[in-house]
């Protein structure tokens, strides 16, 4: 069908890709109008979708461990960055996202600015040199260049404990969206999700992964792009909403002040029967809190946000890929680009969202009018049903008013296409973008914990006579019992979507961001400092977490402790980093600086050109 | 010196310079929310358009900016893998 190497022609083949599921989405407009319930037009974009993703998952298939691992290093620029946003963008930023900016305003929005700014990190510290290095995997960056096994061993466990907390809250959010869009059980979904997962990864490794990558990604932005759009041409917020908003804004804080934004009292909300997880809006949307340590909660949050952003492995083993240095350092411009493209219009979608609820000039705002009316709409019902939107007349005035109002944050991106009276082909189209999100984030975690345990721990510390056959089924039978583990876990329902989402980065950051860095920009770092650094890191920071976060608290020290300096569960690599910096360059200047050998190791990382430091088959 | 080593030195000063800028739009103007808040622009509070959308958008042009710079300082010390790829 196509000439030259499949490389060259990705361009076409995408192309082709973005045109046929374009087609697709007319296809389900139409057969919406030809009478196609609303529930079969979401099977079937979940299910198409899904299908093609292992189609591609399948055709990547590989039995070489280059291939395997790195793609086998041949990966495009622009790709990449798709690639990439794709394994960042997780179910939570698809679907929690708009939802905690609807709820948490400024705020909240230093998630944006911590889940962007960290990529200038990963540029400038990280990506190009880990590049050079050659490596498969980021322990095995840790392993050569500390050398030995038992610092490998520390960076893998780091890597297993942040990539783990993260994988289990994907399928998590897998199983939510497969359940609602197919109408099954929560966990029969979550076992859907992990199937769909698997058979992207398990025959390609890192090439399928890839390749799967990019097709969820231009599923995910088409997905959250059109609705926004769409809904702020319909609501009168201009043809371009993210120049556009700026009455919008304004509009809402007129109308906070109209309706009053009342803190309702957590025993009246408990005699109201409000179910769990639903919230309503007490905070302003566009204030910005004052005092001092408001101003330390929003910089904290960002702070532990970048750094966790810059020591994730799944992210950082995406350069790889690239076939230069100096792609590696150009593919993180155009990930964060790709990136922007979503999370600028979060907060877009959650200025419409509120406006089309809150406004009364819009025939579809509900805030203001009587409770009577509102149960009679059709979309209120619905979401009412499954316990996601909920109304407690406090007064008893028999209106509904904004202290009154509760629903799931996730109900912003889901169910407001339907709210603005979108057709339900949006809808659908939102479903196999939430699903694209969380799938791809899933396949990129699963496959840096299988790959460091089967590469770090199996190939290089445990047999490492084994021919690539073996490693590759090894590989492949830890990648199944990785999804597995974590689908158990998720089928459980033990977390909460954003709760779990931050601690992997605090984890992350705790463990792993010093031992990086310093590893390329200090060359005095050394295997006793790094070991150290590591393990303190991840302890204190584990420890802290323990001791800050109540429902842990509570069993273990018998009582709720206050955050120290305000650092709380989602901020508790505050405390593990600058313990591991510390202890990893105190340690480091005790013991005796590295040999020769690896001082000419880090000068040669540090240029892009030459050989790497790593072969092509290590 | 080398030209190894200040090649190196370049390419620390470049790093620096990056991570100033990174701080300045990551955190120092959000220690001012409160006062940028009182301004506006495109019609939206300063503090709010920085978050939402300003400070995402600089970090993009500045990661495109410093990778070309750095090709710049790799082509100057003949590090550059141009014949290469």
């Amino acid at each position: 069908m196509f000439k030259g190497n499949f490389i060259e022609n990705l361009p076409k083949i995408y192309g082709t890709y973005t045109g046929g599921f374009v087609v697709f989405i007319i296809l389900m407009a139409i057969a919406e109008q030809a009478g196609v319930s609303a529930k079969n037009i979401g099977v079937m974009f979940v299910a198409f979708t899904v299908l093609i993703y292992a189609l591609i998952g399948y055709l990547s298939r590989t039995i070489q461990v280059d291939a395997y691992y790195v793609a086998g290093r041949q990966v495009p620029t622009v790709f990449n960055g798709m690639a990439t946003a794709a394994d960042w963008m997780s179910g939570a930023s698809f679907v929690a996202l708009a939802g905690g900016v609807y709820f948490g305003g400024y705020t909240y929005m230093a998630f944006l600015v911590g889940w962007t700014g960290g990529y200038v990190l990963v540029a400038t510290l990280m990506a190009p040199y880990l590049r050079k290095f050659g490596c498969y995997t980021v322990p095995d960056f840790i392993g050569t260049r500390y050398g030995g096994n038992l610092v490998r061993a520390c960076s893998v466990f780091v890597l297993f404990i942040a990539s783990f907390t993260y994988v289990t809250a994907q399928i998590n959010a897998t199983g939510t969206i497969a359940s609602r869009a197919l109408g099954i059980p929560f966990e029969a979904g979550v076992w859907v999700g992990l199937i769909s997962i698997l058979i992207c990864s398990m025959l390609g490794g890192m090439r399928a992964v890839t390749w799967t990558q990019v097709a969820q990604y231009i599923v995910l932005i088409v997905a959250y792009l059109i609705p926004v759009f769409w809904i702020s041409s319909k609501v009168g917020g201009g043809i371009f909403p993210h120049l556009m908003l700026g009455d919008e804004v304004a509009r809402l804080g007129e109308l906070e002040q109209q309706f009053g934004l009342v803190k309702n009292s957590a025993a009246d909300m408990k005699a109201a029967g409000v179910p769990g997880g639903l919230k309503y809006i007490s905070g302003t949307h566009s204030g910005v809190p004052e005092g001092g340590m408001a101003v330390w909660k929003y910089l904290s949050l960002a702070i532990c946000m970048m750094v966790g952003t810059a020591s994730l492995p799944h992210i950082l083993m995406r350069y790889f890929t690239t076939p230069t240095v100096r792609a590696a350092r150009k593919s993180v411009a155009w990930s964060l680009f790709f990136i922007f493209l979503l999370y600028s219009s979060a907060p877009m979608l959650a200025t419409l969202s509120k406006l089309a609820l809150m406004d009364p000039n819009l025939p579809t705002g509900i805030i203001g009018k009587s409770i009577a009316e509102v149960q009679q709409i059709e979309w209120y019902q619905r979401w009412s049903e499954v316990k996601q939107v909920f109304i407690a007349d406090f007064n008893g005035d028999g209106i509904l008013q904004l202290n009154e109002w509760f629903m799931r944050g996730d109900v912003v991106v889901l169910a407001t296409p339907e709210v603005a009276g979108l057709p339900f082909v949006i809808s659908g189209l939102v479903f196999a973008g939430g699903m694209a999100a969380a799938m791809s984030t899933a396949d990129g975690l699963v496959l840096a914990i299988s790959n460091a345990l089967s590469h770090d721990i199996y190939y290089k510390i445990i047999d490492p006579k084994a021919d690539t056959a073996k490693r590759l089924l090894v590989a492949r039978v830890l990648l199944v019992i990785i999804g597995a583990a974590g689908a158990y876990i998720a089928s459980f329902r033990l977390t909460s979507i954003l709760g779990s989402v931050a601690w992997a980065f605090d984890f992350a950051m705790s463990g792993l961001f010093f031992p990086l860095v310093l590893g390329v920009w200090w060359k005095r770092a050394t295997r006793a400092g790094a070991i150290a650094g590591i393990m303190s890191g991840i302890l204190s920071g584990l420890f802290y977490l323990l001791w800050v976060y109540p429902k842990f608290s509570v069993p273990i020290f018998g009582g709720v402790n206050t955050p120290f300096l305000g650092i709380d569960h989602l901020r508790f690599g505050l405390i593990g980093a600058p313990v591991c910096l510390v202890v990893m360059v105190v340690v480091s200047l005790m013991t005796k600086e590295p040999d020769a050998a690896t001082q000419k190791m880090v000068d040669d990382t540090r240029i892009p050109t030459g050989k790497a430091i790593l072969g092509k088959q290590h | 010196m080398s030209n190894k080593d200040a090649y190196w030195n370049k390419t620390k000063n470049h790093m620096i310079v990056t991570l100033v800028l990174w701080a300045f739009f990551s955190l120092v103007i959000f220690m001012f929310g409160s006062e940028l808040n009182t301004m506006s622009f495109l019609g939206y509070p300063l503090a709010y358009y920085m978050t939402a959308q300003g400070s995402l958008l600089a970090f993009v042009i500045m990661l495109f900016w410093t990778a070309n710079k750095q090709e710049k300082i790799d082509e100057e010390h003949g590090y550059s893998e141009r014949e290469e790829d």
